[in-house]
């Protein structure tokens, strides 16, 4: 657990994509959910993710932190392939921040623990440091006032908007969200998205599953359809969303706007 | 006879009334038949008590408590230790496994036993504290065994979004269980392990059968003594006062718990 010192296997190139996924496919026994996806995200975008319920979605963004181990292909962050089974796994998860549907705030914890225990766990900050980051962010999410409440005294939109300060308090180069809004009563989930998209306005690079066509239209650079494990479509948000190509994109989209 | 139309609520009363005079009609009738003076010369002397006053609870009662607090504690450490091998894949897990099963299936009494007399002739082991030791450690064991199945319940109670997120920020698997797990399993477990505690309370008094001295004598041992020595039952009437004043506060205590967790739900 060497922090300061890289090995050079475990050190980020700049230039290099942060995210690229290569002929992944994963499978829960017998039953494969993804059939080979290729997909590389630049630095600044913001690709969302849409599809019907049970495409894989959720297994497909959970590979590229590899909550799920991929059984076939490769997931390289910038420019380092982490299915290495040498490489840092820890080191690098740090860089990619996770936003769950379920908030996942530690509920034993107030809010500004919540986001100071993995700095000083995992980046050895101070506890002064790791204080005045978490401050910051949770200044930038609007819940300043909210610093020693515990997660159960807070909407769920405002534990979806501590979830997002914790991951940012890591100083993560891109972003990971899973339907960040689906768990919220419809009046919370502007909050959200507010939150998100000045993230996206000041050019971190996310990856967002989701069902709010208005976010993917509004903020998203990149759309991507997926159906039964592969990539059915792709493009620019609003072209997908007003001209679908694919009968099955057409068909989904004819359910759900 | 016309009958009245009385509410629901009113009857229920009325029964219940009914219910309360005849218990004690049964309670009154029992005590009228019992030799009271008998009872009160055989299970309640107040000569035998003050003679064993106050050395049934600076002995007795302290030897069980010292008992019971040590081997919980050791057996709570060790218990959780098999609890996360016992969840682990391999040949750890499969050990933990038959340790848990072998230790949960056969009496506690047995166990005491092989360690006070088995181990030490097996293996020519002396263990710290003699015969008590050994007894203590036989209690130990059998706690680990409860507990690891009470720490493992409470650790996968614990949701998996919480691993997730705690990985996800580049925790090791061990801080993320040291940090997060453990700390929100044990609020799980506090009903349970509470529980357990009381039952170890009860077990201590399994420790006679290594053969105690006067004074590592614990409650019952000692309350079997004076009823030898004063050929009356009155130090094991003293002697379950002695238990239920610790074991029903804490019984209570679990109540309340469980109400408090179910609530929080
Ligand atoms: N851990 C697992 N074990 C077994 N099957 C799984 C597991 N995780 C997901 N699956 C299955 O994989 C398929 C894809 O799941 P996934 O969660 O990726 O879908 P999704 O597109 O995110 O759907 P939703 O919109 O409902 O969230 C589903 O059929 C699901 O049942
Ligand atoms: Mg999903």
């Amino acid at each position: 657990m060497s922090s300061g010192n890289l090995h050079p296997r475990d050190t980020p190139d700049p230039s290099a994509p942060p995210i690229q996924v290569v002929g992944l496919h994963k499978s829960f026994g017998d039953h494969e959910v993804l059939k080979g996806i290729d997909l590389t995200i630049e630095r600044g975008q913001v690709v969302c993710v849409i599809g019907p319920s049970g495409s894989g979605k959720s297994t497909l963004l959970r590979s590229v932190n590899l909550l799920e181990w991929p059984t076939k292909g490769k997931v390289v962050i910038e420019g380092i392939d982490i299915t290495d089974p040498d490489v840092n796994l820890d080191k690098i998860r740090t860089r990619i921040g996770m936003v769950f549907q379920q908030f996942n705030l530690f509920p034993h914890m107030t809010v500004l623990r919540n986001i100071t225990i993995s700095q000083e766990k995992v980046l050895q900050r101070s506890k002064a440091e790791a204080e005045e980051v978490a401050r910051a962010m949770l200044e930038r999410v609007g819940l300043s006032d909210k610093v020693d409440a515990h997660p159960s005294q807070l909407s769920g939109g405002q534990q979806q908007r501590v979830a997002i300060a914790r991951s940012l308090a890591m100083n993560p180069d891109m972003m990971l969200f899973d339907e960040p809004t689906s768990a919220l009563d419809p009046e919370l989930v502007g909050e959200v998205l507010d939150v998100m998209q000045s993230l996206a306005n000041e050019g971190m690079t996310m990856m967002v599953v989701t069902h709010e066509m208005g976010f993917a239209r509004e903020v998203g650079t990149r759309l991507i359809f997926i159906d039964e494990g592969v990539i059915v479509e792709e493009g620019d948000p609003r072209e997908v969303l007003s001209d679908p190509q694919h009968p099955r994109t057409q068909s989904f989209l004819s359910k759900v706007l | 006879m016309a009958l009245v139309d009385i509410r629901p609520t009113v009857r229920r009363r009325i029964s219940q009334t009914l219910i309360w005079i005849g218990a004690l009609v049964v309670i009154l009738l029992i005590a009228l038949m019992a030799d009271w003076e008998n009872i009160r010369k055989q299970f309640l002397n107040v000569a035998v008590m003050k003679d064993l006053w106050p050395e049934i609870v600076l002995v007795g009662m302290r030897n069980t408590l010292i008992y019971t607090f040590i081997s919980f504690i050791v057996g709570t450490a060790l218990g959780t230790v098999f609890a996360l091998m016992k969840m682990s894949k391999g040949p750890f897990s499969w050990f933990a496994t038959a340790y848990i099963e072998l230790f949960r299936g056969i009496p506690a009494l047995l166990t005491i036993f092989a360690m006070t007399f088995i181990l030490p002739i097996a293996f020519g082991v002396k263990i710290v504290g003699g015969a008590v030791g050994s007894a203590c450690l036989g209690l130990v064991i059998v706690t680990s065994a409860y507990t690891a199945e009470i720490m493992r319940a409470g650790i996968e109670a614990v949701p998996k979004g919480q691993r997730e997120a705690a990985r996800s920020l580049g925790m090791s698997p061990v801080q993320t269980t040291l940090f997060i797990i453990l700390p929100q399993g044990f609020r799980i477990v506090i009903p349970p392990m509470t529980n357990e505690f009381v039952m170890l309370l009860k077990d201590s008094s399994l420790i006679f059968i290594a053969g105690l001295t006067p004074p590592t004598k614990e409650l019952t041992a000692f309350a079997r003594d004076g009823l030898s020595t004063y050929g009356s039952p009155t130090p094991l009437i003293l002697a379950a006062i002695l238990y239920l004043i610790v074991t029903i506060p804490l019984t209570m205590l679990i109540g309340k718990l469980e109400k408090k967790l179910a609530v929080r739900k």
